[in-house]
């Protein structure tokens, strides 16, 4: 508005705003052939930048102007093409890379399936994205400061008259020459148009900028409180935010805060076997056998667990070199004589048990994990001990 | 007494309406409007909160009347671009007086149409972003072979097109207010909508041959459409919609009911307004034949189905078509062929074709039949499918009425804020077929 007001007063008091400069001399017409004949006569006298403006396309007068046909067609084919591409392209990345899907027992590239959407994205890019480009790189719009905005010759070619402007910035322009060409061809109501030179500088008007400002503050606020609040209050639901029970966490489902319902008195885990042994280490010692066999996939699962689960206390290699500093008692070595001449049972007994301040692992260990284990204690033992015979 | 217009005329006359306050006529139509819409939103809270179980639709019958609403509107939006481009690519230059008009349905007509199929018909609307193909935590991707995927890129592309070929006509229009325009808020508002437009022919010859390209794109676009909605049923093995006969079918019926609801309106408008020496009779009378003309195809369609299924030697698609005539949907059925195929035939009398009073009720009637054409092809194929024992009947809710009045409503208020807001002419495609307004020798 501010510009619109500075441009009127220019266009008005031009000899009170001596500082600005003039941008175009401009003459108006009634007819369509008056100003065909202009548009012809200024084109055949050499003036190059000039311009027409009619209140709707008039016909021949491109022709008249000697305007080369619009390429703006150009752009449409290559917008086009990058649509048909990028849909296609997409759409077979998805189906045969990124996740292939058997669909109706279809092969994954159903290319004839692939037509509509490859059409409409064509159509899409190439409408909507031409359109933006002839209005940015051809018309350099959005443009309100131009300086014809705002004068009486603009509010006469948006109605019905037909109007020349003739640039002050070409190289044959001459005021009093310009002046009477006009006149020669026709042209009423001649008047000159002036621009301030300083208008870039209105970036930084303060209006402007506050505008701009609180604009910002107004989006960011309402994409917060949108994405942040409003989404998460009812009826909106969303599986993330439901009522649920989450690992370590007390649960608002029953009274006493726990996510699960008790068991009833006596339930069975699904795999749980009940150990005779318990309080028993002579039976156990007597009576079980492994039930593995120590092929190397069982050694190596009785390795992964003997690291977790005993080398904290027993160290890496049964030592009794405990990891743990101090914190926890050190227990004795595996390598004695009596532990390696244990049967497998009583050690699997331990395990299962505890034994003086070792607890029970029975609820950490799965069963066949505890026989992995004895096998690799037995491993760890046979290296330990090694002998010259091992060797041959 | 020279009747001829001049083109300060055609500027008074189709800014007035935006210039002064609106008459009692546009209020009274307005408080319908909001009432409808009220109604509508109404319903549509209630479905959100409780969920579409309010709906009369349940198993078997899953499509119901938010279906038939969506193909019903997507349908109207149709004569809007076949108007708009494809009249235009045909040098039909009555079509400049109601383009406009007919491109601002097709919008208003599309919002409604997204609507049912986002909001309604989903139950949950903030998840409808899991339509498009986006990368996402889930890994997952749309399913791009479904007919369902196609219609989101149908009907997102059809908006986005109609708009920018919707806005790039009105942006001369927008800067002739600008000009006219003395209050100053006013004034800035068309100025940013105009985008400085400076009526300059070296912009003009670029604008034009943009204007013609997206004709172009829009004429097979607008076709697509209807194609893509009519493959929604064509491409699933249900008797009565696996018929290859279904896109030229629905695009038939789509302009067929997209012309009488452009000529409906108008005439309200052109009476409201006092734009009776713009859009003419002979405007009308002209979309009454387009009307005669699509309204005969789908007559053709309607009989061409019952050969289909008779040659087929399928007994389903026997049973289905013999079920939609006699049945217990062959009230909507009767009402569906006499509303499009038999009233429609008085237009083939000039006196009627001429008569405003008369091709009114004939352009309600034709709506009221395209309507139920969509919902006699949703509801009776899903109520009576392969295996009897899974047969069901669909009995609507007053929510299903609550969501039919919220298209309408939302429709009619759209539209009359639009006659109010925006010049519901081009005043620059007028002005250009003015006598005088071209060069004699040309």
């Amino acid at each position: 508005m501010d510009l619109n007001r500075r441009i009127t007063r220019n266009w008005i008091l031009p000899k009170l705003m001596a500082t600005k400069q003039l941008y175009s001399l401009t003459a108006l017409f009634s007819t369509p052939d008056e100003i065909i004949h202009a548009a012809g006569e200024t084109a055949a006298a050499g003036y190059a930048k000039f311009d027409v403006h009619t209140p709707y396309p008039v016909h021949g007068l491109d022709r008249a102007m000697r305007l080369k046909p619009s390429r703006v067609g150009i752009f449409a084919l290559i917008f086009g093409f990058l649509g048909t591409v990028s849909a296609v392209g997409l759409m077979t990345w998805v189906a045969l890379v990124d996740y292939p899907l058997v669909i109706g027992g279809k092969p994954f590239w159903s290319w004839p399936a692939f037509v509509p959407i490859a059409f409409e994205v064509t159509v899409l890019l190439a409408s909507v994205l031409s359109v933006v480009a002839m209005i940015v790189i051809y018309f350099k719009f959005p443009n309100n400061s131009h300086p014809l905005h705002e004068t009486p010759y603009m509010k006469a070619v948006s109605s019905d008259r037909y109007g020349l402007s003739i640039q002050a910035d070409d190289v044959k322009f001459d005021e009093r020459k310009v002046r009477d060409f006009l006149q020669e061809v026709g042209g009423k109501e001649i008047a000159p148009v002036y621009f301030d030179p300083e208008v870039g500088a209105r970036l930084f008007d303060p209006k402007f900028l506050g505008i701009l400002l609180a604009t910002a503050l107004v989006v960011s606020a309402g994409t917060y409180l949108t994405l942040n609040k409003a989404l998460y209050t009812v009826p909106f639901d969303w599986m993330m935010e439901q009522r649920k029970l989450k690992a370590q966490k007390a649960s608002d489902l029953f009274k006493n805060g726990i996510g699960m319902r008790t068991p009833v008195e006596g339930t069975v885990a699904r795999g749980f076997l009940p150990y005779p042994y318990r309080g028993k280490p002579e039976d156990a010692a007597r009576n079980l056998v492994n039930p593995l066999l120590p092929t190397a996939d069982v050694i190596q699962r009785g390795k992964v667990r003997y690291l977790t689960f005993c080398s904290p206390c027993h160290g890496n290699f049964a030592r009794g070199d405990s990891r743990l500093r101090g914190q926890f008692p050190n227990p004795p070595t595996l390598h004695t004589d009596k532990v390696r001449n244990w049967p497998d049972g009583a050690i699997y007994h331990v395990i299962s048990e505890g034994q003086n301040v070792m607890p029970s692992y029975a609820a950490q260990i799965a069963r066949d994990d505890r026989w992995a284990i004895v096998h690799y204690l037995r491993v760890l033992q046979r290296a330990q001990n090694a002998q010259e015979s091992d060797l041959k | 007494m020279d009747s001829r217009i001049s083109a300060v005329q055609v500027d008074d006359a189709i800014s007035a309406p935006l210039e002064r306050f609106p008459s009692g006529r546009w209020w009274i139509a307005f408080a319908i409007a909001l009432t409808l819409l009220g109604f509508g939103a109404f319903s549509a809270t209630v479905i959100l909160y409780k969920g579409v179980g309010v709906l009369g639709f349940n198993q078997p019958v899953a499509w119901a009347f938010d279906i038939t609403n969506f193909v019903f509107w997507i349908g109207i939006g149709h004569a809007g671009t076949l108007i708009s481009a494809i009249l235009f690519l045909l040098r039909q230059r009555w079509r400049n007086a109601i383009a406009r008009f007919a491109e601002a349905m097709t919008i208003f007509a599309v919002i409604c149409a997204g609507m049912f199929v986002s909001i309604v018909h989903l139950g949950r609307p903030w998840l409808a972003g899991y339509l498009l193909p986006y990368p996402n935590q889930h890994s997952l991707w749309v399913n791009f072979i479904s007919p369902l995927v196609w219609d989101i890129f149908a009907v997102s592309t059809y908006f986005t097109v109609s708009l920018v070929f919707w806005y790039l006509g009105l942006v001369p229009d927008f800067a002739t207010l600008r000009d006219r325009e003395t209050h100053r808020v006013k004034k800035l508002i068309y100025s940013v909508f105009s985008l400085g437009w400076r009526f300059s022919n070296r912009h003009w010859s670029h604008y034009e041959r943009m204007y013609l390209i997206l004709a172009g794109f829009a004429t097979p676009l607008v076709l697509s459409v209807h194609t893509i909605v009519s493959f929604d049923f064509a491409v699933s093995v249900n008797p009565g919609w696996h018929a290859t006969i279904f896109p030229p079918y629905f695009v038939a019926g789509a302009v067929f009911s997209g012309f009488a609801m452009v000529q409906n309106v108008l005439i309200f408008v052109r009476k409201t307004f006092k734009l009776e020496h713009i859009i003419t009779v002979q405007h009308l009378e002209n979309m009454n034949k387009v009307m005669l003309l699509t309204g005969s195809m789908v007559g053709y369609s309607y009989a061409m189905e019952f050969f289909m299924s008779w040659y087929s030697g399928n007994p389903f698609e026997r049973f289905v078509f013999l079920n939609r005539a006699l049945g217990p949907y062959a009230g909507a059925y009767w009402t569906m062929v006499s509303c499009n195929v038999i009233f429609v035939q008085l237009f083939w009398f000039k006196k009627i074709r001429r008569s405003v009073p008369a091709m009114f009720v004939i352009g309600v009637l034709v709506n009221v039949g395209m309507w139920f054409e969509r919902y006699v092809i949703i509801v009776t194929t899903l109520s009576r499918d392969f295996l009897p024992s899974s047969w069901g009947h669909f009995t609507p809710t007053v929510f299903d009425f609550g969501i039919l009045a919220l298209g309408f409503g939302l429709f009619f208020t759209l539209v009359l804020l639009f006659v109010r807001f925006l010049p519901t002419v081009s005043m620059a495609e007028m002005k250009s077929v003015l006598d005088g307004s071209q060069p004699s020798h040309h």
